[in-house]
């Protein structure tokens, strides 16, 4: 079947296709271009190679279960997602998540943006040729992601943040780890800077290529850092400032030209941004967990220990290995039952327990969210990231629509790249960072 | 060093050196020869790809291993790792990438969705590249972790090494 680009395309014209699968085309997406020579006179971008069913699936899950799905939307920032999903659940909950779940939730979101942030730029800046930049800038990316290891228990796809709270507390050293890959991430952003900002070719391929105006951004839907750039002022953690983002000290960078090269320094600026809301955050977390004071022997001691004797002392497991245990409740779950994961000694131990258990998992019961649909976006990687959800009453979303912000931003992409060379729509898609699993669903 | 050369120099007119020949099999040489030189072809489609980066670079280094070099083109590559889910729409994509591909190739299945379908078993995804595809290698885990990543390399290159290695080129029968 001939695409619109075919069947338009005059007759002296190339028609060049990239993608779906092209060292350029990082993720699947699928543009043709119609040249003359060099110069791009029209193209048409097919999306869709990356479709996976989310939203009809999520259909068929309860609430609780389609929590690891949210993962894998933008794969680069998986808590931010998981955020958005917990948080609009939540609103039509009415749950009140604690002082200090909220703040692990602004330290987990702002680290996911920096490594989405440092991931966009890697890839951009590796097919300009900057092979140097993609290194370190992977080198910082894994600093962050130790400090989320350490604290999900998974480098990517973590579904850490749940509905009332967090799963698991912080670990004791984790002011030791995120200090350490705050430093290393500013080094390497202090590193870039110097590669990067007055490089004659990156500024040639950047510089004044694919200038959006702020109204077209604008009116094609257009967020997050791309929407900044053009130095149109929204944020949704401004706008609408969520968890504590209101309580805490920060700028939002803007561009001035909406070109590539703005786009590349938004992100670079925001990552700074997000460093100071990652150390803000970290230095107000209410310290009243018992992780911090958390003793006891190290899991090899107690199994050596058990073959003679009967191990009475405390083992000290990392946080996100142990269960959901009760005195850990107050800080980082909320205390409604029904919406959050019954505490695991009532469940072994009493036989309300094993009820309030088996009608959490069970289906047609656990969380059943009144009648009615709710909107609640936050501000994702690529910008507003925005979960619909139409609730029938019962246990299982009767529609959920994701408003994926890189959707927005990609429609825009065959405008920018008209009437420029081929050479220039490699800069132009990598700094618009698209990620197909959040573009395609 | 100078002590050596004296000493080879006196030597040299009496015996032939030490070392100078080997015995082995050249299906074996030829294995050894492959193995340690896999030029890969990273057909990145979904989440997977944000760990064959961190495999790729600085801290997990796969290039300690002889599969340093990434080729973005099929022609130049003899191992294609299918990183990510394979929809339908992208299965004769990746039909037509692997047939690009000159013998000897190697499929590595990267991640639970290229092995299988993993978690989305709906009408979208291909369940597992196999359907499609010969498949060496499957790496599990929804993303596998570099170390996972590194361990599928080293068995594939067990692999390479003791298989028969079609060295005259013989058209492959499937």
């Amino acid at each position: 079947m001939p695409t619109r680009i075919q069947k338009e395309a005059r007759p002296d014209t190339m028609l060049l296709n990239m993608g779906p699968s092209h060292p350029a085309m990082h993720g699947t997406i699928r543009i043709m271009l119609e040249l003359d020579g060099e110069r791009i006179l029209n193209s048409e971008v097919e999306v869709g190679y990356l479709h996976r069913g989310f939203e009809k699936t999520c259909e068929h899950r309860t609430y609780f279960n389609l929590l690891p799905y949210t993962d894998r939307l933008n794969y680069v920032s998986p808590l931010i997602n998981n955020l958005g999903y917990v948080m609009t659940v939540e609103k039509m909950l009415g749950v009140v998540v604690p002082e200090r779940a909220q703040h692990i939730r602004v330290l987990m979101s702002e680290l996911s943006r920096i490594s989405d942030h440092l991931t966009c730029l890697a890839a951009m800046a590796m097919e300009c040729g900057a092979f140097t930049v993609f290194l370190y800038k992977m080198k910082a990316r894994e600093f962050i992601w130790d400090v989320i290891e350490q604290t999900t228990g998974a480098r990517m796809t973590t579904s850490y943040i749940r509905i009332g709270g967090v799963r698991a507390d912080l670990h004791t050293d984790f002011d030791v780890v995120l200090k350490k890959a705050v430093a290393e991430t500013r080094g390497v952003l202090k590193d870039v800077h110097g590669l990067l900002d007055k490089n004659k070719i990156f500024l040639n391929r950047t510089r004044d290529v694919a200038v959006m105006s702020p109204e077209d951004a604008v009116a094609y839907g257009w967020t997050g850092p791309c929407l900044r750039s053009t130095g149109v002022l929204y944020d949704v953690r401004k706008a609408f400032p969520y968890l504590i983002y209101d309580r805490l000290n920060w700028d939002v960078p803007l561009g001035e030209r909406g070109d590539n090269f703005d786009r590349y320094l938004v992100r670079m600026r925001e990552m700074e941004q997000s460093l100071r809301i990652v150390e803000q955050a970290a230095a107000r977390i209410p310290k009243t967990s018992p992780a911090l004071t958390a003793g006891g022997i190290e899991p090899s001691a107690a199994i050596r220990d058990s073959r003679r004797r009967r191990v009475r002392e405390a083992v000290a497991l990392s946080p996100n290995l142990e269960g959901s245990e009760e005195y850990r409740y107050p800080d980082i779950l909320a205390s409604d039952k029904g919406y959050v994961v019954p505490p695991k000694e009532e469940t072994y131990t009493s036989i309300e327990g094993l009820i309030n258990h088996f009608k959490f998992f069970m289906r047609g019961h656990g969380i059943r969210p009144p009648k009615g649909d709710v909107y609640f976006a936050v501000e994702g990687g690529n910008g507003e990231l925005g979960f619909y959800i139409v609730s029938d009453g019962t246990d299982r979303p009767y529609r959920l629509h994701l408003r994926a912000p890189c959707f927005h931003i990609v429609a825009a992409l065959e405008q920018l790249i008209r009437g420029r060379y081929v050479a220039d729509v490699i800069p132009t898609f990598g700094s618009m960072n698209m990620i197909g699993g959040e573009l395609d669903r | 060093m100078g002590v050596t050369e004296k000493h080879m120099s006196r030597d040299k007119k009496k015996r032939p050196p030490a070392g100078q020949f080997i015995t082995t099999q050249f299906n074996s040489l030829l294995g050894w020869a492959r193995k340690f030189s896999l030029f890969h072809y990273p057909f990145v489609t979904a989440c997977c790809g944000m760990e064959y980066m961190s495999a790729a670079c600085a801290h997990f280094d796969i290039d300690r291993f002889g599969a340093g070099w990434t080729r973005f083109s099929p022609r130049q590559s003899d191992m294609l790792l299918v990183v990510g889910t394979i929809t339908h729409k992208e299965a004769p994509v990746l039909r037509t990438v692997y047939e690009q591909m000159t013998e000897p190739k190697w499929v590595v299945a990267f991640g639970t969705c290229a092995v299988s379908g993993g978690i989305y078993d709906n009408y979208a995804v291909v369940q597992g590249i196999d359907r499609i595809i010969p498949v060496d290698i499957y790496i599990p885990g929804c993303p596998p972790r570099p170390e996972t990543v590194l361990d599928g390399l080293l068995k594939l290159q067990e692999k390479i090494q003791h298989q028969d290695q079609d060295w005259r080129w013989k058209k492959r029968t499937y």
